[in-house]
C-alpha cells in the first residue's frame, strides 16, 4: 500500500481527519507556550516590581478602554537607537503582573514603557486634553472628558480580587483599604497618604490632574503613565560587567 | 472587516460547498439559520463593544466575556452542522476543500479558547481581567493572532480556492498529491509561526528563534498551495482574458504568492527589527488581507451569486471588469504607500548624525508619514467603490436575472 493509498483514512473518514488536524495543530502550541510557564529562566526576578495601586489600576483599564495599546507600545527592544530614544529595554518582569499584556505592535506614537517620570503632571494634562496645544504636528486625538469624569473607587476592591484570582499577589490589607488608597493616591493632604505609601512601595502621591475633590480618570491616567517604567532602578545594576 | 466580511465570506461558500461537494442538504433545520443568525448577532455585540470602549485589550481578541461566550456556543454548533453533513456524504472521498474548512473550524475553536479564558469582575459588568500575564499573555495572543491569519484568512479561503477555482476554469485540481502535502505541512507549521511577533521583546530568545525558523518554512507549503491553485488553470490560460471573475481569483493567488514571501522574509529577526512597529506590517498584512482574502471572496461571490439564485449568468461582466482595475489599483497604491512609509520611519528611527546623536525626533517621523497616509486613503477608498460596484452587480444580477429566465416562458404561446 502506498503513502497515498494510506492517506485515503483520512479523506474517508471524518473522525480520523479530525482527530489528525487537532493533533497536528497541538503540537506547535504544546513546545512554545508550554515551557514558558515552567522555565525559570523565563522571567528574571527583578527587584521593585509590584502590582499597581488601585488609582493607577483604574488609569490602566483606562488606557485599555480607549485603545492606547494600538498605537502606542510597551515594549522597548534592546537596539541602540531604541535604548537611547526611550531608555533601557524592557524586561520580562516589569509586565509580569499585566493582565492582559499591552506590548503593542504598532508605533504610530512612540513607546511608552518609559514614559513615567519623563514629563510633568501638568504637560500630560494639556497633551491629553488637546495634544496639539504641546505637539503642533502631532495626530493623536484629544481625551478632554478625562477631566470631567470621576472614577469609582467603590468598585476597585472587585477588580483587585479578580486579579488575585488570575495571580496577581494582592494582599488583604490592600483589598481591604483599595477605596481609601484610591482617594488617598490623588490628595498629598488625605490622612490616609502615609499608610497607602507603605502599602506599594515607590508609589507617588501627586494631585496628578491639580483638580480638588473626587480623582477624575485623569488622575487615574497619569498616575499610571507616571509609574510606567519607574519601578525597576537600573542604577543598581553594573551594565558593565556583561561586557565582554 | 476581518471576522463580520470574511467570517460571513467563510460561513455562506463553506455551507455552499460541503453541500454541493457531499451530494446531501444541510445537517439540521434550524441549526444552520442559528450558525448565521447567531455570528451576525456576535459581530454586532463586538463591533458595539468597540465603540463603547468595551474592549479586553488584545488585538483581534478585544470582545469581552460575554461575546466570546456566545462565540463559543456559534462556533460549536457551526462545527456540528459541518461535521454532521459530512458524515452524512453520499461521496466515499471528503474533497479537499472541506479538508480546509474543517480545519480552519477546528482550529479556531481552539485558539478563541486558548486566547480568551477570563474572569469578569462581575456578572453583570463587562470588564474582566484575562487569566494570562506578561510574557504567557504576549505568546498565548500572538499563538492566536497568526494563527486567525493562518486559519481563518488563509485555510479557510484556501478553501475557497480549491472549490471555486477548478469549477470556473472547468478544469481539475492541479494535484491531489500536492494538495495532501500541502494541506498537513500548512497546518504543522502555522501554529509554531506565532513568536515572529514578539522579535527582540522580553520573550525568551529560544521561542523567537523557533517562532523565526518555522516562519520561514512556511514559505514552502504555502507556494506549493500557490502553485496547486495557480497551475489548475493549465489549459485554461485563456479564459483569463475573457472571464474577469477567474482574472480576479487567479490574481488573489498571485497575492498570496507574494504575501507569503514577505511574511517568511519580515520574519527574519534582522529584517524585522526595522520592519516591526513601522507600516510596513500594515502593508504587508493588506497585501494579503485585500489582495488575497478580498479578491478571491469577491470571485467567490461573483461564481455564487447566479449559481445560488440560479441566473445564468452576472449582470454585467463589463462591471466585474472594473471592479477587478479599480480594486487592483487600490490595492497597489494602499500597499506600496505602506511599505514606503514603513521602511522610511523605520529608517529614520535608526538614523544617527555624524556627531553619534539621533538624527530625528518621534514626531519628525510621524510627519514624515502623512502624504502616504493620503495615498493610503485613495487606495482604500478606490478598493471600496470597487465593492461597492460589486454589490450594485450581484443585487442587479439577482433582481434582472429572475426575468431573463421568465421571459421566453412568458413568450411561448405567443410564437
Amino acid at each position: 500500500m502506498s503513502f497515498w493509498t494510506r492517506h485515503q483514512v483520512f479523506e474517508k473518514n471524518s473522525i480520523i481527519l479530525i482527530v489528525g488536524i487537532l493533533l497536528v495543530i497541538a503540537i506547535g502550541g504544546l513546545v512554545e507556550i508550554t515551557p514558558l510557564f515552567y522555565l525559570k529562566s523565563t522571567i528574571e526576578v527583578v527587584d521593585g516590581v509590584r502590582p499597581y495601586t488601585p488609582l493607577e489600576l483604574a488609569g490602566r483599564n483606562i488606557y485599555v478602554r480607549e485603545g492606547c495599546y494600538l498605537c502606542h507600545s510597551q515594549m522597548i527592544r534592546p537596539l541602540r537607537d531604541e535604548v537611547e530614544r526611550y531608555g533601557h529595554f524592557s524586561l520580562a518582569a516589569e509586565s509580569m503582573f499585566d493582565h492582559p499584556f499591552q506590548w503593542g505592535s504598532k508605533r504610530t506614537g512612540p513607546d511608552l514603557a518609559r514614559v513615567g517620570a519623563k514629563y510633568s503632571d501638568d504637560w500630560h494634562v494639556t497633551h491629553l486634553t488637546n495634544p496639539r496645544a504641546i505637539v503642533p504636528q502631532s495626530v493623536m486625538p484629544g481625551y478632554p472628558f478625562l477631566g470631567s469624569t470621576e472614577v469609582d473607587p467603590s468598585t476597585i476592591a472587585d477588580h483587585m480580587r479578580t486579579l488575585r484570582a488570575v495571580g496577581v499577589p494582592y494582599t488583604d490589607d490592600q483589598i481591604a483599604n483599595a477605596a481609601a488608597d484610591m482617594k488617598a493616591q490623588a490628595d498629598p493632604d488625605n490622612a490616609g497618604s502615609d499608610a497607602f505609601t507603605k502599602r506599594y512601595a515607590k508609589a507617588v502621591v501627586r494631585n496628578f490632574d491639580g483638580k480638588a475633590g473626587t480623582p477624575t480618570e485623569m488622575d487615574a491616567l497619569i498616575a499610571y503613565l507616571q509609574m510606567l517604567g519607574t519601578l525597576v532602578d537600573f542604577k543598581l545594576y553594573n551594565e558593565k560587567a556583561n561586557l565582554r | 472587516m476581518i471576522f463580520a466580511f470574511g467570517g460571513n465570506v467563510l460561513l455562506a461558500t463553506s455551507f455552499y460547498v460541503v453541500q454541493k461537494s457531499c451530494h446531501v442538504r444541510l445537517a439540521g433545520y434550524l441549526a444552520p439559520w442559528f450558525v448565521v443568525v447567531g455570528y451576525n448577532f456576535f459581530i454586532l455585540i463586538a463591533g458595539t463593544g468597540y465603540l463603547l470602549g468595551v474592549t479586553q485589550g488584545k488585538e483581534y481578541a478585544e470582545p469581552e466575556w460575554y461575546s466570546d461566550l456566545w462565540l463559543t456556543i456559534v462556533w460549536v454548533v457551526y462545527l456540528l452542522v459541518f461535521l454532521v453533513t459530512i458524515i452524512k456524504r453520499k461521496e466515499p472521498h471528503i474533497f479537499v476543500a472541506n479538508w480546509f474548512y474543517l480545519a480552519m473550524i477546528v482550529t479556531i475553536a481552539v485558539l478563541h479558547l486558548g486566547n480568551n479564558p477570563s474572569l469578569p469582575v462581575s456578572f453583570f459588568g463587562s470588564k474582566s481581567y484575562i487569566a494570562w500575564g506578561g510574557i504567557q499573555d504576549a505568546m498565548f495572543q500572538w499563538w492566536y493572532g497568526h494563527n486567525a491569519v493562518g486559519f481563518f484568512l488563509t485555510a479557510g479561503f484556501l478553501a475557497i480556492m480549491y472549490y471555486f477555482i477548478p469549477k470556473r476554469a472547468e478544469r481539475p485540481v492541479y494535484s491531489y498529491r500536492l494538495s495532501i502535502v500541502h494541506f498537513w505541512a500548512l497546518i504543522f507549521l502555522y501554529i509554531w509561526a506565532g513568536p515572529h511577533h514578539l522579535h527582540y521583546t522580553a520573550l525568551p530568545d529560544w521561542t523567537q528563534t523557533l517562532g523565526m525558523t518555522f516562519s520561514i518554512m512556511l514559505w514552502m507549503p504555502s507556494w506549493g498551495g500557490m502553485i496547486n491553485g495557480l497551475m489548475t488553470l493549465s489549459g485554461a490560460w485563456d479564459k483569463l482574458r475573457t472571464d474577469p471573475v477567474l482574472r480576479m481569483m487567479v490574481v488573489s493567488v498571485a497575492f498570496y504568492g507574494m504575501s507569503t514571501f514577505e511574511g517568511p522574509m519580515m520574519s527574519i529577526k534582522v529584517v524585522n527589527s526595522l520592519s516591526h512597529y513601522t507600516d510596513w506590517t500594515i502593508g504587508h498584512v493588506h497585501s494579503g488581507a485585500l489582495g488575497w482574502v478580498g479578491f478571491v471572496s469577491f470571485g467567490a461571490l461573483y461564481c455564487l451569486v447566479p449559481w445560488a439564485w440560479n441566473r445564468k449568468g452576472l449582470y454585467s461582466l463589463k462591471l466585474v471588469n472594473w471592479h477587478f482595475w479599480i480594486a487592483t489599483l487600490g490595492i497597489v497604491l494602499y500597499i506600496s504607500a505602506m511599505w514606503v512609509s514603513g521602511i522610511l520611519q523605520g529608517l529614520m528611527w535608526r538614523a544617527y548624525t555624524s556627531l553619534g546623536f539621533l538624527e530625528y525626533s518621534f514626531i519628525e517621523t510621524v510627519e514624515a508619514m502623512h502624504p502616504f497616509y493620503i495615498i493610503r486613503a485613495a487606495g482604500g477608498a478606490l478598493f471600496l467603490i470597487g465593492a461597492l460596484i460589486m454589490a450594485y452587480n450581484l443585487w442587479m444580477t439577482v433582481r434582472v436575472g429572475e426575468q431573463e429566465v421568465q421571459m421566453p416562458v412568458a413568450l411561448q404561446p405567443a410564437e
